[in-house]
C-alpha cells in the first residue's frame, strides 16, 4: 500500500468532518433566521409586548451602564496615552483630539461596546432562556396560551437592537471625556487644539456610521443569543455550552461584520 | 373528551409511541402508567399538543389538534391546564403572581377579583399565606401545589399532570393525590395523570392505561389492572425486577460479553 493510499482515509475523514460542519452551520443559520423572522413577525400583532420590551430594556440596557462606562473611560484614557506618545514623535500632538475621536466614534465605541455587551447581556439572555427550557417554563407558557416567540424572544431582540446604540453613545461620550482629561490635563496638550481638531475632523457621518454599526451589532447579538438559548439542549451542560457558544459566535460575528461594514462606510 | 387514532411518534429511528388508540372520558381521572422510556410523557405532551405526532390524530372534543391553527389551539388551551414534572413556575414571579398569571393574561378581571380567585385557589391547595414567597424559597411539594393552583386558576376542563408525585415525601404525595381526586369528583374536571407511582396511580384512577415500549398493553379500571394475568402487567404492578420487562441486559448476554468479548465489561478493583 502506497503512502498516498494510507493517507487517503484520514484526508477523507477531515473533508467529511469539514463538510458536516459546514452543513450543520448552514442548518443552524437557517434555523436562527427562521426563528427570528417568526418572532419579529409578532412585532405588529396584538397583544403588544411593550411592557416586556421595557423590562428587557431595563434589564439589558440599564444593567450594562456601569460596565460600558468603565470600558469607555479606560479605552479613551489608553488611546490618549498611546496616541500622544506616537504623535509626539512627529510633533503632531495637536492631532490627538481628532485621532482619538475618530477611533472611538467609528471603531472602538461600537466594537468594544458590542463585545462588552455580549459578555454582560448576551450571555444572560442565553442562560435565562436556556434555563427556561430546562425547567419547562417555555412549555408552561405554551400551555397558558402565551407564545414564547412573542413573549420571550421578540422583546429581547428589540431591546438589544435599541439598547446597544444608546450604550455605545454613552461609551463614546465617556471615552472622549476621559481622553480629554488624560490628553489635556495630564499630558499638557493644548485644550483649544484638542477640541478644535476634534470638531474640525469629525463629520456627522462618523457618528452615523458608529450608531449604525451598534444597531446592526445589537440586532445580531439579540438574534444569536436568543437562538442559542431557545435551542439549548435541556440539560445543565447544554445551557452552559449554549451560553459559551453564544458569546463566542456573537463576538466573532461582530468582528467579521465590523470589517464588512467598515469597508462599506469608508 | 380526548380521543387518539393510530397515534405514533418517532424520535429518529426510535419509536416512542406506536399506533396508540385511546378514548379519555370527561370528568374522570385517567392514569397513564409505564416504566421509564415507555412513552408516557411523550403521550401526555402529544395530548397537550406540546409536540406533533409522526402520524395519527388527536381529537379534543370534535376538533383534531393535529395541524390545528395556532390561534385556535391557544383558544382551546384556555380549557387546559398542566402541572409539569418540575413545576415550571416562572422564577421571576412570586407565588401570587404565578397563580394570577393566566388570569392577568387572558381576562380583563379587576385586580380585586383576581386577588379573590388566587386566594381561593391557594386555599384549595393549602398555601394561603404563602403569596409573597418566590419559587426558589419553596420546597418541591409546595412548588407542585403552586403549579397545581396555577393550572386550575382558569377553571379548565382538563388538567394534565406529569409525574405529580415524583420526588415528594409520602405526605406531600398523598396531598397531591387527594387534590387530583377532588378535582375530578368535586370540581368535575378531567384529569390525565402520567406516573410510575403504581400505588398512587391505582388509588386515584377511574381509568388506567399501561404502556410498554410505546404501546398500550392494557387499559381499564384499577381492578382490571390489579386482576390482570398478563405477566408484564403483574411484573410492573408488583415491581418485580425479573420478568418479561427487562431491567437490564440479560445475564446470558453479560456472561457472553465477559467470556467472549474481553474489554467490553470493566471490572472494578
Amino acid at each position: 500500500m502506497s503512502a498516498i493510499e494510507k493517507k487517503q482515509p484520514a484526508m477523507f475523514q477531515m473533508l467529511g468532518g469539514l463538510g458536516r460542519w459546514c452543513l450543520q452551520s448552514i442548518e443552524k443559520f437557517g434555523d436562527a433566521a427562521v426563528l427570528s423572522a417568526v418572532s419579529l413577525g409578532y412585532l405588529f400583532r396584538r397583544p403588544w409586548q411593550g411592557k416586556h420590551f421595557m423590562l428587557q430594556m431595563y434589564a439589558l440596557g440599564v444593567g450594562s451602564l456601569i460596565i460600558m462606562a468603565i470600558t469607555g473611560a479606560f479605552t479613551g484614557m489608553v488611546l490618549a496615552l498611546q496616541g500622544y506618545y506616537t504623535l509626539a514623535k512627529f510633533g503632531s500632538e495637536s492631532l490627538l483630539g481628532s485621532g482619538v475621536a475618530l477611533s472611538i466614534l467609528r471603531e472602538l465605541g461600537p466594537v468594544l461596546g458590542a463585545l462588552m455587551f455580549v459578555g454582560r447581556a448576551g450571555s444572560s439572555i442565553t442562560a435565562e432562556i436556556g434555563i427556561m427550557r430546562v425547567t419547562e417554563q417555555l412549555d408552561a407558557l405554551q400551555m397558558m396560551a402565551i407564545n414564547p416567540h412573542a413573549r420571550v424572544i421578540l422583546p429581547r431582540i428589540i431591546a438589544t437592537t435599541l439598547a446597544l446604540p444608546l450604550l455605545v453613545s454613552l461609551f463614546d461620550v465617556i471615552g472622549l471625556a476621559a481622553s480629554y482629561v488624560v490628553g489635556v490635563e495630564l499630558l499638557g496638550v493644548n485644550a483649544g487644539a484638542f477640541t478644535g481638531e476634534m470638531v474640525a475632523k469629525v463629520i456627522p457621518m462618523d457618528l452615523y456610521a458608529g450608531w449604525l454599526k451598534a444597531l446592526v451589532f445589537g440586532f445580531l447579538v439579540g438574534v444569536i443569543c436568543t437562538y442559542m438559548g431557545y435551542r439549548a439542549e435541556p440539560t445543565t451542560e447544554g445551557v452552559a455550552h449554549a451560553t459559551t457558544q453564544a458569546v463566542v459566535v456573537s463576538s466573532v460575528s461582530i468582528l467579521i461584520l465590523d470589517y464588512v461594514l467598515t469597508s462599506i462606510f469608508l | 373528551m380526548i380521543r387518539t387514532e393510530h397515534l405514533s411518534r418517532k424520535f429518529g429511528n426510535i419509536k416512542a409511541l406506536n399506533n396508540v388508540n385511546l378514548h379519555i372520558k370527561s370528568h374522570e381521572t385517567t392514569v397513564i402508567m409505564g416504566g421509564s422510556g415507555s412513552g408516557k410523557t411523550t403521550l401526555l405532551r402529544l395530548l397537550a399538543s406540546l409536540e406533533c405526532p409522526t402520524s395519527g390524530n388527536i381529537y379534543f372534543g370534535d376538533e383534531n389538534l393535529v395541524g390545528i391553527k395556532q390561534k385556535r389551539l391557544y383558544e382551546l388551551r384556555a380549557k387546559m391546564g398542566m402541572v409539569f414534572q418540575y413545576s415550571a413556575l416562572l422564577n421571576s414571579l412570586s407565588v401570587f403572581e404565578n397563580v394570577a398569571f393566566p388570569l392577568r393574561e387572558h381576562s380583563d378581571l379587576d385586580d380585586f377579583i383576581i386577588q379573590t380567585i388566587v386566594t381561593m385557589k391557594l386555599e384549595q391547595v393549602g398555601l394561603r399565606g404563602f403569596e409573597d414567597m418566590m419559587p426558589s424559597q419553596l420546597s418541591g411539594g409546595m412548588a407542585k401545589r403552586v403549579a397545581f393552583a396555577r393550572a386550575i386558576s382558569m377553571d379548565p376542563e382538563v388538567v394534565f399532570f406529569d409525574e405529580p408525585t415524583s420526588g415528594l415525601d409520602p405526605i406531600s404525595a398523598g396531598v397531591i393525590s387527594n387534590m387530583i381526586s377532588d378535582l375530578t369528583k368535586k370540581a368535575k374536571m378531567t384529569s390525565i395523570v402520567v406516573t410510575h407511582d403504581v400505588h398512587a396511580g391505582l388509588e386515584i384512577a377511574d381509568h388506567v392505561i399501561l404502556l410498554w415500549q410505546g404501546e398500550v398493553i392494557i387499559e381499564g379500571t384499577s381492578e382490571v389492572i390489579r386482576n390482570s394475568d398478563d405477566a408484564r402487567v403483574v411484573q410492573f404492578i408488583e415491581g418485580r425486577p425479573d420478568g418479561p420487562i427487562p431491567f437490564s441486559r440479560s445475564e446470558t448476554a453479560f456472561i457472553d460479553d465477559l467470556m467472549h468479548k474481553p474489554g467490553t465489561v470493566r471490572m472494578s478493583s
